[in-house]
């Protein structure tokens, strides 16, 4: 069987780009809810805020170094295997890459080491300061990321001379067209994303009567945010899908899977979009629904896959699919939030099991909504790297297919070690929860450990003695 | 103007380099000499001397790799397909010394393996950083602007000795390191290892120093033709000097100064190998001005540079003083 190179070097970006986003998602919005635990630790004086600070950074440590391990590879998959893409877009879409470690990655990485080891070397002001300093790093890290992605999806304030793109107005590039959407639909994502993990580590804690205390805030805290943030995020994600159809209406098109742009567009609830036929199997639709939801109008119009050739459409299936995973899940949390505070209201959050216990098995759903979201807009953006700029096939590496492959084997060996033990292990955190490690024999919460048993005992004269030798540095 | 900006990129990306060698050379260095610790005890220890700062060291090659990008994208083009295998291994390398860092702790029957995971790992990342080193330096086979060579190009003798060389070079960094910031038998210890890698390292350089213009025309006539040996003979003489230095102050006891004086060594054997390369950046045939990316990205890019490289120096500065003294017995931030 004959490789087809750029295909296999596809395969090897969506593989370690898709295990990659998986973290920054996660570590995006986890900070974020750190540095607010350190906050109200600080403003309020109750120890459970600091607690659950800790036992989060624990989880945000492990995550965040799976993130930069499997970052570091992508700085340098740009020139491995795309090494075309960074001759012609390389002078427009660098800098967005280098503003990125200057400002984000150095300010998150280093004071990363105050957030984890400092617990006993600085004042905890200074503490909460480094975990904002994180917070502010990750975020700022999307802004520029996503800043260069949403160049590649509409590229502006640049000219082609001898087929490689120059910069002619920098703020046209930073802030091209579709970047402010996607940076809030990312962003809002990933806060999203995170409430759920929270919402259900603390439904676990709750039903299973450990860490009670800690259980309930996090819930609270998440059910919450939730309830104002989900449906925000069907706002803001109905705005970047207008803005897509302005600027790339075929990933419309595809998603829509909207063949025939004379006629208007149904809402397709459920399809098998045929490519060879240019037609749509199968299909469950809402006449007029598409037309209604993208141009306010009954008889609108928008164009359809049929307006181009075939070798200038992105393949249907996957954004068509992934988009209905992304939104589907989104009512999901939509609904999970407002009947949350709904219960709170009530006075029955704690006591619901029926609500409680899907709750606790839902901290995937963030993430599959992510890389859905993301399968959407890449695939949805084909054949071209950079929109209208450079085609796909033409931005690979001059490598062997094989040489490729090898590696490409490589990654999927080491990163499915990698994460999963890495899932273990977060699992393995979670299962012990939040604890105090200056009072390990009174587990907070949860039923009180017998000190009078031996082991009790030894933990404690061990902590005695730890604890003068750490404040003494 | 327009033609000095490459070289004040090449010296940024020549700086973030020397920073990540150096940073990361010491950490990977603790890796290199974790399995002559006797207990796991010494080994927690010599971990945890380093554990703060690991992130933000490797965060210095980010900026090398993402800097080329910007700066030389035609060079990062050329070099990373040119170099694949050695790269991606590096990289493969660094997933486990990474993720070492984190999971050692948590895994309670697993430690074992963590820890060999953590040697594993370091060693192989140096050991492919000097191969990356070695088959930069022994030039790329370019043609109309891309790499035009096979797979394993870089695969020679050469390359191999620079990838030991590294090994050598990283583990006296860790050594010298761990001299300064433990105490008890992991600092007796590492100073009996850095005494011997001390004597490693200079044969390295030295083998290195005579098989380079040897090998390469171009690097003897930079250095042996007339003027040019009036302005370049005192690096060799200064690393003697430093090297003898470093030798005395590991025999008198000294705790900061060994690891002042291998920064030395590393950065004079730097500037030597750009002293022998220079303006090449894919020797044999590319210089940076020909590599180098349109004077408004490296002006845009300059512009936040200058502001930020400040302010990371200060905090980094500010968190290794945070982190600063020694690490008593027993003590970990775990």
């Amino acid at each position: 069987m004959e490789l087809d190179p750029v295909f296999v070097a596809r395969l090897q970006f969506a593989f370690t780009i898709i295990f990659h986003i998986i973290f920054p998602t996660f570590t995006i919005g986890l900070s974020a809810y750190i540095a607010t635990l350190c906050v109200m630790w600080m403003r309020t004086g109750r120890e459970r805020y600091r607690l659950l600070a800790q036992f989060w950074t624990k989880i945000f440590a492990v995550s965040f170094a799976l993130g930069v391990v499997s970052g570091v590879v992508l700085s340098y998959q740009f020139g491995t295997n795309w090494s075309r893409f960074s001759v012609v877009v390389g002078n427009v879409i660098g800098p967005m890459i280098g503003y990125e470690v200057l400002v984000a990655f150095f300010l998150e990485a280093t004071f990363l080491g105050v957030m984890l080891f400092g617990w006993n070397r600085v004042p905890p002001w200074l503490h909460t300061l480094s975990a904002i300093a994180v917070a502010i790093g990750t975020a700022l890290s999307a802004f520029w990321i996503l800043s260069a992605n949403s160049w590649m999806q509409t590229p502006a304030g640049y000219e082609m001379r001898d087929g490689i793109a120059y910069p002619v107005d920098w703020l046209a590039v930073v802030f091209n067209p579709s970047f402010p959407y996607r940076l809030a639909h990312m962003v809002t994502a990933a806060y999203l994303t995170v409430s759920f993990v929270v919402l259900a580590v603390g439904a676990r804690y709750v039903l299973a009567g450990r860490h009670l205390e800690h259980g309930r805030t996090m819930v609270r805290m998440a059910v919450g945010f939730a309830a104002i943030v989900a449906p925000l995020q069907l706002f803001i994600g109905d705005q970047h899908g207008l803005n897509t159809l302005a600027h790339q209406p075929l990933k419309i098109a595809a998603i829509e899977a909207h063949w025939d742009g004379d006629a208007p567009g149904e809402l397709v609830l459920f399809a098998w979009p045929d490519e060879a036929t240019e037609s749509n199997r199968f299909a469950v639709t809402i006449p007029h629904g598409a037309s209604l939801l993208l141009t306010h109008s009954w008889d609108g119009l928008f164009p359809g896959l049929k307006s181009v050739p075939p070798r200038d459409r992105p393949p249907v299936a996957p954004p068509f699919f992934a988009f209905r995973a992304m939104v589907g899940i989104g009512m999901i949390m939509i609904l999970a939030g407002l009947t949350g505070v709904l219960l709170w209201w009530r006075s029955r959050l704690f006591e619901a099991r029926w609500y409680l216990w899907p709750a606790q098995h839902a901290w995937w759903m963030g993430f599959v909504a992510v890389i859905s979201g993301w399968i959407v807009t890449e695939t949805g953006r084909q054949p071209w790297v950079a929109y209208g700029v450079l085609r796909t096939a033409e931005a690979a590496s001059p490598l062997a297919a094989n040489t490729v492959a090898t590696t490409l084997v490589l990654f999927v060996l080491v990163y499915g070690v990698v994460f999963a033990i890495g899932l273990y292990y977060i699992n393995r955190l979670i299962a012990r929860g939040p604890q105090d490690p200056t009072l390990e024999p009174r587990r907070s919460g949860g039923a009180p450990t017998p000190s009078s048993a031996p082991g009790g005992h030894k933990i404690l004269v061990e902590t005695e003695r730890r604890v003068p030798s750490e404040h003494v540095v | 103007m327009e033609s000095y900006l490459p070289v004040i990129w090449a010296a940024i990306i020549g700086l973030a380099v020397a920073m990540y060698v150096i940073l990361d050379g010491f950490d990977l260095g603790i890796g290199i000499l974790f399995p002559f610790a006797e207990t796991d005890h010494e080994r927690d220890q010599m971990m945890n001397s380093v554990a703060p700062f690991w992130d933000g060291n490797e965060t210095w090659l980010v900026l090398g790799g993402a800097g080329m990008m910007v700066a030389f994208p035609l060079a990062y083009s050329i070099i990373l397909p040119a170099l694949y295998l050695p790269v991606i291994f590096m990289l493969l390398a660094l997933i486990f010394r990474g993720v070492a860092f984190e999971f050692r702790w948590i895994g309670v029957t697993s430690k074992r393996h963590w820890s060999f995971a953590f040697v594993a790992g370091s060693t192989l990342a140096a050991f492919c950083q000097g191969l990356i080193l070695g088959g930069l330096i022994q030039g790329i086979k370019v043609e109309n602007g891309a790499f035009a060579g096979s797979a394993f190009d870089w695969a020679t003798p050469f390359a191999i000795l620079c990838g030991l060389a590294l090994v050598a070079g990283y583990a006296l960094l860790g050594a010298t390191w761990l001299i300064m910031k433990t105490e008890g038998s992991v600092a007796t210890r590492a100073r009996i290892e850095a005494k011997l890698l001390l004597l490693v390292v200079l044969g390295f350089m030295a083998i290195v120093s005579i098989w380079t213009p040897f090998a390469f025309e171009r690097i003897a006539v930079r250095w042996f033709s007339l003027p040019n040996i009036l302005f370049f003979w005192w690096v060799p003489a200064a690393t003697l000097l430093v090297a003898f230095a470093a030798w005395r102050w590991l025999e008198t006891g000294h705790e900061v100064l060994p690891f002042l004086a291998t920064i030395a060594l590393f950065l004079l054997g730097y500037l030597g190998l750009l002293i022998s390369n220079f303006p090449y950046l894919v020797p044999p045939s590319l210089t940076i001005w020909q590599t180098a990316a349109a004077p408004a990205t490296h002006i845009f890019m300059l512009m936040g540079t200058l502001v930020m490289l400040p302010i990371i120096l200060g905090y980094m500065i500010f968190v290794y003083w945070i982190f600063g003294g020694k690490l008593r017995e027993g003590e970990g931030y775990h």
